[in-house]
């Protein structure tokens, strides 16, 4: 809402500045966005009236004209702009004047005297127009200041406000609140009743009370539709941000900026019959006055008449019954519509309307005919005419309930001690009707409030007036108790501290990706897509990090990076057959899941390029050491994976206590070509609910005896995985056996083709005595036997 | 006998006059050896009388001592030469790099995100967390925004495609709260950080922000507990007791009375400057008590219980702390930008 200060003083004038009254309306709840002047300053500028315009005799462009300035002056003036006539009245800059831009002197203008500056709007930083001079009103006095002809000296103040304060959508609510905070008596003028020169009445029907309860018309025939809107009326619309378009329109909205009943005109002429205010029916159509076509539903309320709709109503009007140019005869409207009826409707038409903008917040039932009354005075005044009696249709208006307010509980939620006369002199101040009843107090909310319906709706209003800057800061007292720190879980910051220590940076990625990333990295062809999503590309949310890591990794390349470690831990979206569990965030709705996920990303050399260390490409098993290292000191399995986004041959899964929680791999080849990569980056991506439990340290006796080490080699089938004969070590070693840790793997020369070997370090250890040779060879005979018949290895010689 | 004084001298200077380490013991031969000067002068002693053998043999052994103690402190000196030389030979530069792995580093948002929850930790606030889609009832009805409520229009949501705009992208943390207070019993001390999206875009907003959602409610928890802990946290955070802050009523359908949380502007200090519009305050979050039809709807004896929730913005806090300027630097995942918050 914004509006010149001179009209809300026009009403209240508190005896303060205009920055106070910023604060205060701020501090009050109405916000102050900003305060700007109309126009910048500048002084020494009067009506003048152009007499004569000569040719310059030494410029083309140039004219040379004598300028009356009022008090028997006349000027010689050079003007440049091609709108200059004689008879014209425009502002004159003496000499002397400082304007916005420069300062104005007698000077000589191509060799002839010039004593003063004829303006163009542009000259007096009033708007961007400079196609030529500013024309002045004709009855503008001569020699008159500017600033005081066009009102000048005016601030404009926009107010941010709140959905709840519809009441102060007009000049007269914010005029009440100011003088509720600031004490000044607030003075509207009244509105004498039009006396009715016509005996016309139209009939009105009201089919849905519920949404229209009262309505009230008028007819008034003879009119002017093309009389001139008064200048002080096109300013004051103007400065609120509406353009002037005929007098009868910016006179409804005159008296809707003034009294926040949103009115509307109709040609007198479209309506047959009565007026009926009812539901639309289904595919019911209307052309609106912004020339958009409508198709309704029966939940849309319709101003019509017996034969066809003719607004949308508290929305729009529509283009056949508008006011034009050749209207003779008007109907006017003033209504009161549910703000349930109202609410959304403009929204779904993609209708801006300030009509609907006022009746979805709430606008005063009891003030509808002291509107139109004010609407129809101005009609009069203005564009001449007879008015008919109002014809109105009233059913059950609102009720206002009374609300309860116990002063102990405005002390409580406030935090502030209130006595029970404190309360009932903020009420009083507040101009509240209430009864009392000891620290109780019964109040009766107006009808220009929408918002006051429970106890704490009244605690606020307290709060307000009392001032939210006179309440304390109170340091926080509470019982406590500690927080849990369970220790066999690790937090997501410790996880995410890992990866840090390895080099990588977090990312945060939208949720929303492109489909096709979708089907290239998941093989989700049917990805939770959005209704409305911000971009085209950025349509379905995502079931993997992938997409987005490999994203990243292409921004960086395309910045000349060429070494890139990422990750991201957020929330991944997938379609789900299970039910709800209310108490995981994962789970909490039936049919998704929505895991908490950490993944990364490893491209470029292993290690960033420096002396002493050769340079070779992050690879498989470096991921898998980053992965080892967010699970330590768990151990978890991994085995061969086919996914979509992988290299067939380079992916595994992870999965801890049987459970996969993961997976890790190298890019598919055919999306490294796709998505333009020179290298195939290595990912991965894990759940981190399943990363978080660890196991509590549990401790063994240290050996007091010394261990026995022992290396084996081993010759196996190219085929056997490493982690299944790890796994059958693990469970059948001898006892004496501690660890089995393979430090070695060779293909190649000496070995068999189709063969591998593996070198085993073999820890053996007695916590009750030293061991001879002859158990450390029996054990290593043990094992060497276990995997002869297990995986047909061979001793390596 | 032959006066040792010159053959002692002569030793000493010869000893001293080689850098080499054999060309020294070749030099202790030819004094000290089974043919050198002072075995010559030994021998003669035999030749003496008893008392004057005496005599000559103490000076023999004051001349030998002389010399050994000389070929001793020589040694010394050319080891320790020595020494010096090889490891003048093993020295590295130790200006050189180190080898071995750098560091990564945490988003910028993290690092805020991290600090506020240890902030309120500190005074006892737990985290919560919940789902991102989310329903209707969760991120509006239960908040006291029935459809068709003006205020949703303050946010833009994103639906979920076929679900009858039943499902949605949570426009706030907010939900959050509700979960908890459905599925815990007051008094309840949490804050709730996560992502959030509404459907807008430009330099200063981006379709999927962070939020952090902050709910106290206990038997007597009022207003001005909300602007004690409220300013405690925001001067905790930025490091400045002197830092101002100032509640203004507003309005927000879940809380009851609301209002919009500014402080001083942290480059001026109030003095007024480009970030903070010359007004000299920035908005933070917006708070208030917490509406008791939320508290209904939540299973909450709102006779019994009251308190503050409260909203705020983490990303528009890092941007202020760090100086940076553009939100969309956060979601490019520029390793130009991320690595200097290391």
């Amino acid at each position: 809402m914004k509006f010149p200060e001179s009209w809300l003083r026009s009403f209240v004038d508190p005896k303060i500045p205009t920055q106070e009254l910023a604060r205060v309306l701020t501090m009050g709840g109405l916000d102050v966005e900003s305060v700007e002047p109309v126009a910048p300053a500048f002084d020494k500028i009067v009506v003048g009236r152009v007499l004569e315009v000569a040719k310059h005799p030494n410029a083309d462009r140039l004219t040379l004209c004598k300028v009356d300035v009022g008090g028997g002056t006349t000027l010689a003036i050079v003007c440049g702009a091609p709108n200059v006539v004689a008879g014209m009245k425009a502002p004159v800059a003496m000499v002397g004047a400082r304007l916005p831009d420069m300062e104005i002197k007698q000077v000589k203008v191509r060799g002839v005297e010039s004593s003063g500056m004829l303006c163009s709007a542009k000259d007096l930083g009033l708007s961007q127009d400079h196609s030529g001079l500013l024309a002045l009103p004709a009855e503008a006095q001569l020699g008159a200041d500017v600033r005081r002809v066009l009102d000048l000296d005016d601030q404009l103040i926009t107010l941010k406000l709140t959905p709840n304060r519809g009441d102060c959508l007009s000049l007269l609510g914010i005029a009440r609140e100011v003088s509720i905070l600031t004490g000044s008596p607030l003075a509207v003028p009244a509105v004498a009743p039009a006396k009715a020169a016509l005996d016309e009445k139209r009939g009105i029907l009201l089919q849905d009370t519920e949404a229209c309860p009262r309505y009230c018309g008028r007819v008034i025939r003879g009119v002017d539709a093309k009389a001139r809107t008064p200048d002080w009326m096109v300013r004051r619309l103007e400065r609120c941000g509406l353009r002037s378009i005929s007098a009868i329109v910016d006179i409804a909205n005159f008296v809707m900026l003034e009294l926040g009943q949103p009115l509307h005109a109709f040609d007198n002429r479209a309506i047959e019959g009565e007026v009926i205010v009812r539901r639309a029916r289904e595919g019911e159509r209307l052309k609106l006055i912004n020339g958009q076509e409508v198709e309704l539903a029966p939940d849309v309320l319709l101003i019509a008449d017996r034969k066809k709709p003719l607004a949308l109503g508290g929305v729009m009007g529509g283009e056949a019954s508008a006011v034009s140019g050749s209207t003779v005869d008007v109907f006017l409207e003033a209504a009161w519509f549910n703000p349930s009826a109202v609410a959304g409707r403009a929204r779904r038409f993609a209708l801006s309307s300030d009509a609907a903008f006022r009746f979805e917040r709430g606008v005063d039932f009891a003030a509808t005919p002291e509107a139109i009354e004010r609407a129809t005075q101005l009609i009069l005044d203005v564009c001449g005419g007879a008015a008919g009696p109002i014809s109105e249709a009233v059913a059950t208006l609102p009720q206002r309930k009374p609300v309860r307010l116990r002063s102990s509980r405005a002390s409580k939620i406030i935090g502030v001690q209130f006595s029970d006369e404190q309360i009932a002199g903020l009420l009083k101040r507040l101009q509240l009707p209430h009864a009392r009843s000891g620290g109780e107090f019964t109040v009766i909310p107006p009808s220009y409030r929408f918002d006051l319906e429970i106890e704490e709706d009244m605690v606020e209003e307290i709060a307000r007036l009392h001032g939210y800057d006179n309440i304390p800061s109170r340091p926080p007292q509470a019982k406590f108790t500690m927080l849990p720190a369970a220790e066999g879980r690790r937090t997501l910051s410790e996880l995410k501290r890992i990866l840090v220590d390895r080099e990588y940076f977090e990312v945060v990625n939208f949720s929303f990706v492109e489909a096709q990333w979708e089907r290239d990295f998941c093989g989700n062809a049917e990805p939770i897509a959005l209704e409305n999503p911000i971009a085209a590309q950025l349509d379905v949310m995502r079931s993997s990090l992938m997409g987005s890591l490999v994203a990243n990794l292409r921004f960086n390349l395309a910045r000349k990076l060429d070494r890139v470690r990422v990750f991201e831990a957020a929330r991944c979206f997938l379609r789900s057959s299970g039910g709800e569990d209310p108490r995981d965030p994962a789970r909490a709705l039936a049919g998704y899941q929505q895991p908490l996920r950490i993944g990364g990303l490893a491209y470029g050399p292993a290690a960033a390029e420096q002396w002493g260390v050769p340079v070779r490409p992050v690879d498989f098993y470096d991921v898998k050491g980053d992965v080892e290292a967010l699970l330590f000191p768990r151990e978890a399995r991994f085995a061969p994976l086919a996914h979509p986004g992988l290299h067939p041959g380079r992916a595994a899964s992870v999965s801890l206590g049987g459970a996969a929680i993961g997976w890790l791999g190298e890019l598919h080849p055919r999306w490294q070509r796709k998505y333009d990569l020179p290298q195939a980056p290595v990912l991965f991506e894990l759940d981190v609910a399943g990363l978080a439990a660890v196991n509590m340290p549990q401790y063994r006796e240290i050996s007091k005896f010394p261990p026995v080490i022992r290396d084996r080699s081993m010759e196996f089938d190219e085929g056997i995985p490493v982690s299944g004969i790890l796994e059958e070590l693990a469970r059948n070693r001898p006892p004496l056996v501690q660890n089995i840790r393979l430090f070695d793997f060779y293909r190649g020369k000496g070995v068999e083709r189709g063969k591998k070997s593996l070198a085993f370090r073999v820890v053996m250890q007695d916590t009750a005595r030293t061991l001879t040779d002859a158990e450390a060879d029996a054990a290593m005979a043990q094992l060497t036997e276990l995997l002869a018949a297990k995986f047909g290895a061979k001793l390596r010689t | 006998m032959q006066d040792l004084e010159p053959v002692v001298s002569e030793a000493i200077a010869r000893f001293n006059g080689t850098e080499d380490v054999a060309e020294l013991e070749r030099i202790k031969a030819r004094y000290l050896g089974k043919s050198g000067a002072l075995a010559g002068a030994m021998k003669d002693l035999a030749k003496l009388a008893p008392q004057a053998r005496r005599e000559v043999g103490a000076r023999i052994n004051a001349a030998k001592d002389r010399i050994e103690a000389a070929l001793a402190a020589r040694r010394e000196v050319l080891a320790a030469a020595e020494l010096d030389s090889r490891l003048a030979e093993q020295a590295l530069d130790v200006t050189l790099p180190a080898r071995g792995l750098a560091r990564g580093g945490l988003h910028p948002a993290t690092r805020t995100l991290e600090r506020i929850e240890q902030l309120f930790r500190s005074i006892g606030f737990d985290v919560a967390d919940g789902p991102e889609i989310e329903t209707d009832f969760h991120n509006f009805t239960a908040l006291n925004q029935p459809q068709d409520h003006p205020a949703r229009s303050m946010h833009d949501t994103f639906y979920l495609k076929g679900a009858g705009q039943n499902l949605l992208l949570r426009t706030h943390t907010s939900p959050i709260q509700v979960r908890y207070m459905q599925h815990h019993e007051p008094p309840f001390r949490i804050i709730a950080p996560g992502r959030v999206y509404r459907v807008d875009s430009d330099a200063t907003h981006t379709p999927m922000f962070h939020q952090v959602e902050g709910l106290w409610i206990d038997e007597a928890v009022s207003f001005a507990d909300l602007k004690g802990v409220l300013t405690d946290f925001l001067r905790k955070f930025f490091e400045d007791e002197k830092l101002r802050t100032r509640f203004r009523p507003s309005f927000f359908p879940f809380t009851e009375p609301s209002a919009e949380v500014d402080m001083s502007c942290v480059f001026c200090g109030g003095a007024g400057c480009r970030v903070c519009g010359q007004t000299g305050w920035l908005e933070v979050a917006g708070s208030g008590q917490v509406h008791p039809n939320v508290l209904k709807a939540c299973g909450v004896d709102h006779e019994k219980y009251m308190g503050f929730a409260f909203g705020m913005g983490p990303d528009r806090l890092t941007m202020l702390r760090y100086g940076i300027d553009d939100l969309r630097l956060f979601y490019e995942g520029d390793l130009r930008f991320l690595a200097q918050f290391t």
